[in-house]
């Protein structure tokens, strides 16, 4: 068995002296791990840090094998972020919630392009909202969109002012009623190419931080990534 | 004899298990410590033995020390107002071997870390601000490594210590000494720019 692809580097372990466990993201094949011989030598630990785009390759001799990779570092990512806190703790975020929603062995080329999308625009104005988008967008990939298309309740398609933690569907003020205290608000930035202001994206970021725990979470069974936490204690 | 046997081979499986050795380099050290029982044997057994009563990490900085404060912390002449935040004990001694640090180290024991769940309370943090309150330190060097959990530990310590009044400063990162740019990678150049100074 053998693919190569490029990848967003997602984690790195030492496994023994001279190699390194490591999982990736790739665009064609999903989130993938295996051996990399020399990955914990001095040399190839400033290229190996969370984030960094590889081209990689995967081989074994039989798919059910955890397999090795032989890669080749095309852009690294981390080292123009050290001094950002939180574009870095940002980072962190992706790379752990990244990890911890997508299935192994399992493409989502679609998501791989956001990411690595999203990886660009760390530290740059505005960041933080296509981070929030991205939560949502890892929702919808794993299964767990939410309807922000059209109020639940009237169908209007505009005014939509809120989310039903239960169904994941957008509704309007009218549709809310009495009810509304019990929704999650929806900010009205909340799409690409929308602003949201500080308070905007905290209630963006409960908003997945509802679902991402409500629903992916409890399908894990494991609580998310303290990376996420410490994001959003950062953002305050 | 057999039972000789066995024992030199459980001595050869504890050598093979240490940092940068395998079965084969260490049998020829156990055959080497053999054949010079009174040169190599006895003293080793002798200073392993001494270290295994006396190594004890120092209670003030976190090194590894043969009192209950280390050399550095005992020695009044490296009370500089400074303390150097390293992330282990390896780190210390290589800023030690360095020779251009003269103040104190305080030794964190570990970064943190989302993958090993490695979170503020299991790192030595609340000693560190203990530690510049009660010594009078005037600057705080974070000495973390240029990854991104060294980085994160420095933001987290650096937010810690915001009110604290101690001056914060951070290892420089580019260009080491002998490094040709064509064989840097580009994070490590991008560093380097970005902290150019005048010449």
């Amino acid at each position: 068995m053998e693919w190569r692809d490029d990848c967003i580097l997602l984690a790195t372990r030492p496994l023994g002296e001279g190699t390194a466990l490591i999982e990736v993201f790739s665009g064609l094949h999903g989130r993938y791990a295996g051996a990399l011989r020399g990955g914990a030598s001095r040399k190839m630990a400033p290229l190996l840090q969370p984030g960094a785009q590889l081209d990689a390759t995967w081989r074994a001799r039989l798919d059910s094998q955890l397999g090795s990779f032989t890669v080749e570092p095309l852009r690294g990512r981390a080292g123009a972020l050290l001094s950002d806190r939180l574009a870095l703790l940002g980072l962190g975020a992706v790379c752990a919630l990244a990890r911890y929603a997508l299935p192994e062995r399992q493409p989502y080329p679609e998501f791989y392009r956001h990411t690595l999308a999203l990886l660009d625009r760390l530290g740059e104005p505005g960041w933080l909202h296509d981070y929030a988008l991205w939560e949502l967008t890892l929702l919808e990939e794993t299964g767990y969109g939410l309807d922000l298309s059209q109020c639940a309740v009237t169908g209007a398609t505009h005014g939509l002012a809120y989310v039903s933690p239960r169904s994941g569907r957008a509704v309007t003020p009218e549709g809310a009623g009495d009810y509304a205290a019990r929704l999650l608000p929806l900010p009205e930035g909340l799409r690409p190419g929308g602003t949201l202001d500080a308070e905007g994206l905290r209630a963006a970021l409960a908003l997945s931080g509802h679902f991402l725990t409500d629903w992916l979470a409890r399908a894990q069974d494991k609580p998310l990534p303290e990376a996420r936490a410490r994001l959003l204690r950062a953002i305050g | 004899m057999a039972d000789a046997r066995d024992e030199i081979d459980a001595l050869i499986g504890q050598f093979a298990r240490l940092p940068g050795l395998g079965p084969r380099s260490a049998r020829r050290m156990v055959l080497h410590l053999l054949q010079r029982r009174d040169q190599a044997l006895r003293p080793l057994v002798m200073a392993l033995d001494r270290v295994a009563q006396t190594a004890q990490p120092c209670q003030r900085c976190g090194n590894i020390a043969t009192a209950p404060i280390c050399d550095i912390c005992a020695d009044p002449r490296r009370a500089t107002g400074e303390i150097c935040v390293v992330e282990d004990v390896a780190d210390l001694w290589a800023m030690e071997r360095g020779q251009a640090f003269t103040g104190r180290y305080h030794v964190l024991g570990g970064t943190l870390s989302a993958l090993d769940a490695i979170g503020p309370d299991d790192l030595r943090i609340p000693q560190l601000l203990d530690r510049i309150a009660s010594e009078g330190v005037r600057e705080v060097i974070l000495a973390l490594g240029a990854t991104v959990d060294g980085q994160t530990t420095a933001h987290y310590i650096a937010e810690a210590l915001e009110d604290s009044g101690v001056t914060l400063s951070a290892l420089a990162q580019g260009v080491p000494v002998g490094g040709e740019l064509d064989f840097l990678d580009d994070g490590t150049i991008g560093a380097a720019l970005r902290a150019r100074r005048a010449f």
